[in-house]
């Protein structure tokens, strides 16, 4: 399997330039809405709660250390919701390709892996850029994001491609999981911070895989400091467990898969 | 010639679960029974040999597409094997899976890399491409403002870029206009040429008596007939009657000539003789000279009492072309109310207008004007005669035309 996405390579490549290419065909701005989309969900939330959640943040001194926090958070949460949303549709999408030319299935969601990470290292420059506006300079600990990236894109790939076989059987998987996305997005700390949590949420919200990896953004970026690595086994585990059991499903699932398109 | 393809015990079957909950517990080791299963292939082998053309015929849901998907890879059996040795190409259906946003050159990366050529190779292989699809200056606009037939031009020059070991055609040439179908075929028959295999899925027979070393027949997933292209053809069409004459019976046999006569029908009326004769002395023609007056003569009885008869004639040449064929449902000769017993005499007056070489004339005893209704008696190549130009002079073709050169010339 992972021998034939390695002779597909050059395809993969081409792909992802081509998907980035395409997925904004016939927009003015193109690629920049990349970058806007997110943009212009943090503003909106610094804009409502930026006096609530500011107050909150005693121990910075940055007037913009709300903006900051919510901007790493939101750039962490769009790269899982990105990668995994994507390859839940993925198979369906591209159901014509599949039922007329073989290859390699397992490319399909390898190029929305790499469209999405190289999205969000764009994503991360305008952030970094935005951030020397507020007088806030990145340092050395951004390179923290590289495991962070990784581990997020590995947990979302899992997930996302586990469910994205089972969507091609049952399409309420795909329904389903815009609504649990949400619910999601809103146990996680990004909008809110963690001391905001009523105690006895508290455990929920630290169980969570996204908890740490959010966290690990959020410290890099607005503390310069080093994530906690301990707190991370959570996504290590759910990780692990998501990318074994896609891969499982994937080959026991493949020769039905067309059937099902 | 080697064997390039070779198709084993192929089976395909589509199982229906009660729940998927089901499917997914076979996935991780539980053995649940399907609900309903539906196998549209059946333990069906062939081996296709190097530079062979094969076409597969059948009805609508014979399983035709099901084995060409499996054959190319994007469909797995159930059960069985298929081993190919050398690329293949397939031309699934209409387009490739091609993006409507992208330009054509845009879309010939993209589905060129999904079949395996690397971007160099697509680039080596763009202006052959681009000029064989002929589709000017559309090949750099987005693929949504395409016809129909500029997408399956575009589908088949990249098929066709490069020569494949095995050629897999689903009836797109059916969508090309005239030109390109003509272009598309040309291309085929050089492939051919120089040792691809052809697997060809069509509804047009004309196309597989052109095209095809060998035909197989489906039905209902499994192997009917697999055999000479006139054989099968003639088996084919002597079966969709049969579909709807359930009492029907086929026969066929093949003369010293290779000339293959099939003989079907529910045999309320019977032909019992037709001969050809000189149309002034009456008597039998064998061979035909370019020009003469004929007489082709039918006599057919009736065993039962029939509302409606009507006689049709089809007239082909050595390659199993159409040369000329009507009905006296289309002349408004039908003859009402037949009763048992009567002997009905037909006879048909012309002139050879054939060109030197082989013809045959193929009868038919019909209700309406399809032998679909009703097929009392239809005969394939039930008479074979020959066309030789003694006396005329020295023309090429399957027709002849009573022209004259008219020449002048001026000082």
């Amino acid at each position: 399997m992972l021998h034939s996405i390695w002779r597909y390579r050059h395809f993969i490549l081409a792909s992802i330039r081509g998907d980035l290419r395409g997925r904004f065909a016939r927009s003015r701005l193109g690629a920049f809405w990349f970058i806007l989309h997110p943009l212009a969900q943090a503003l909106i939330f610094s804009i409502v709660l930026a006096e609530v959640m500011q107050a909150r943040m005693p121990d910075i001194d940055n007037q913009a250390a709300y903006p900051i926090y919510l901007l790493s958070g939101m750039a962490a949460w769009g790269l899982f919701s990105e990668i995994l949303n994507r390859s839940i549709g993925i198979f369906i999408e591209q159901a014509s390709a599949m039922k007329k030319i073989s290859f390699p299935r397992l490319c399909l969601p390898v190029i929305i892996w790499g469209s999405a990470l190289i999205n969000h290292v764009l994503l991360l420059v305008a952030i970094a850029v935005i951030f020397l506006f507020f007088g806030h300079f990145p340092g050395l600990a951004w390179f923290y994001l590289i495991p962070g990236m990784l581990l997020i894109s590995v947990m979302a790939f899992g997930i996302g491609v586990f469910l994205g076989v089972l969507n091609v059987f049952v399409r309420d998987v795909a329904q389903f999981m815009t609504v649990f996305m949400q619910l999601w997005f809103w146990f996680t700390p990004i909008v809110y911070l963690k001391s905001v949590v009523p105690e006895q949420f508290r455990p929920l919200i630290q169980l969570n895989p996204m908890t740490p990896l959010v966290n690990l953004y959020q410290d890099a970026l607005l503390l310069n400091q080093a994530p906690s690595w301990l707190s991370l086994w959570p996504a290590i585990l759910v990780g692990g467990v998501a990318v074994a059991l896609s891969f499982v499903v994937f080959r026991r699932a493949s020769p039905e898969l067309v059937d099902a398109l | 010639m080697s064997v390039v393809l070779d198709v084993s015990h192929i089976s395909k079957c589509y199982a229906a679960y009660r729940s998927n909950l089901q499917r997914f517990a076979n996935w991780f080791g539980a053995s649940i029974k399907p609900e309903s299963e539906f196998w549209a292939n059946r333990d069906i082998s062939f081996q296709v040999r190097q530079g062979e053309a094969l076409a597969l015929i059948g009805q609508n849901g014979a399983g035709k597409s099901t084995l060409l998907k499996i054959i190319t890879g994007t469909v797995r059996p159930t059960s069985g094997s298929v081993a190919v040795a050398g690329r293949i190409s397939a031309i699934l259906e209409l387009g490739l899976g091609f993006n409507p946003e992208f330009t054509g050159r845009q879309n010939i990366y993209q589905a060129g890399g999904l079949m395996g050529f690397s971007q160099a190779e697509l680039t080596e292989l763009m202006p052959a491409i681009e000029d064989f699809a002929e589709i000017g200056e559309f090949f750099d606009q987005p693929i949504r403002v395409y016809s129909s037939g500029m997408q399956a031009r575009l589908a088949f020059a990249l098929a066709t870029a490069k020569r494949p070991d095995v050629l897999i055609v689903d009836e797109v040439l059916s969508v090309g206009d005239s030109y390109f179908q003509h272009k598309s075929f040309d291309r085929i028959r050089q492939f051919k040429e120089e040792g691809t295999s052809i697997i060809l899925v069509t509804h047009s027979l004309g196309d597989v008596r052109a095209l095809c070393d060998r035909v197989i027949l489906l039905d209902k997933g499994t192997v009917m007939k697999d055999g000479a292209p006139d054989e099968v053809v003639d088996y084919y069409n002597a079966m969709i009657a049969d579909r709807e004459n359930a009492r029907m019976t086929v026969e066929q046999k093949r003369n010293q000539n290779g000339w293959l006569h099939t003989r079907s029908g529910t045999f309320e009326i019977v032909i019992d003789s037709i001969v050809l004769l000189d149309e002034k002395t009456g008597n039998p023609v064998n061979t035909a000279r370019v020009g003469q007056k004929l007489l082709l003569k039918l006599v057919a009885h009736s065993n039962q009492n029939v509302p409606r008869l009507v006689l049709g004639y089809m007239l082909r040449d050595r390659t199993g072309h159409i040369i000329w064929g009507t009905n006296t449902w289309h002349t408004k000769q039908i003859i009402e109310n037949v009763a048992a017993g009567e002997k009905i005499e037909y006879g048909l007056p012309f002139t050879c207008t054939l060109g030197p070489g082989s013809y045959s004339f193929s009868p038919t005893l019909v209700s309406s004007d399809t032998h679909l209704e009703n097929n009392y008696e239809w005969q394939d190549n039930a008479l074979v005669f020959d066309v030789v130009n003694v006396d005329g002079e020295f023309f090429i073709g399957s027709t002849w035309l009573d022209a004259k050169f008219m020449i002048q010339r001026k000082a």
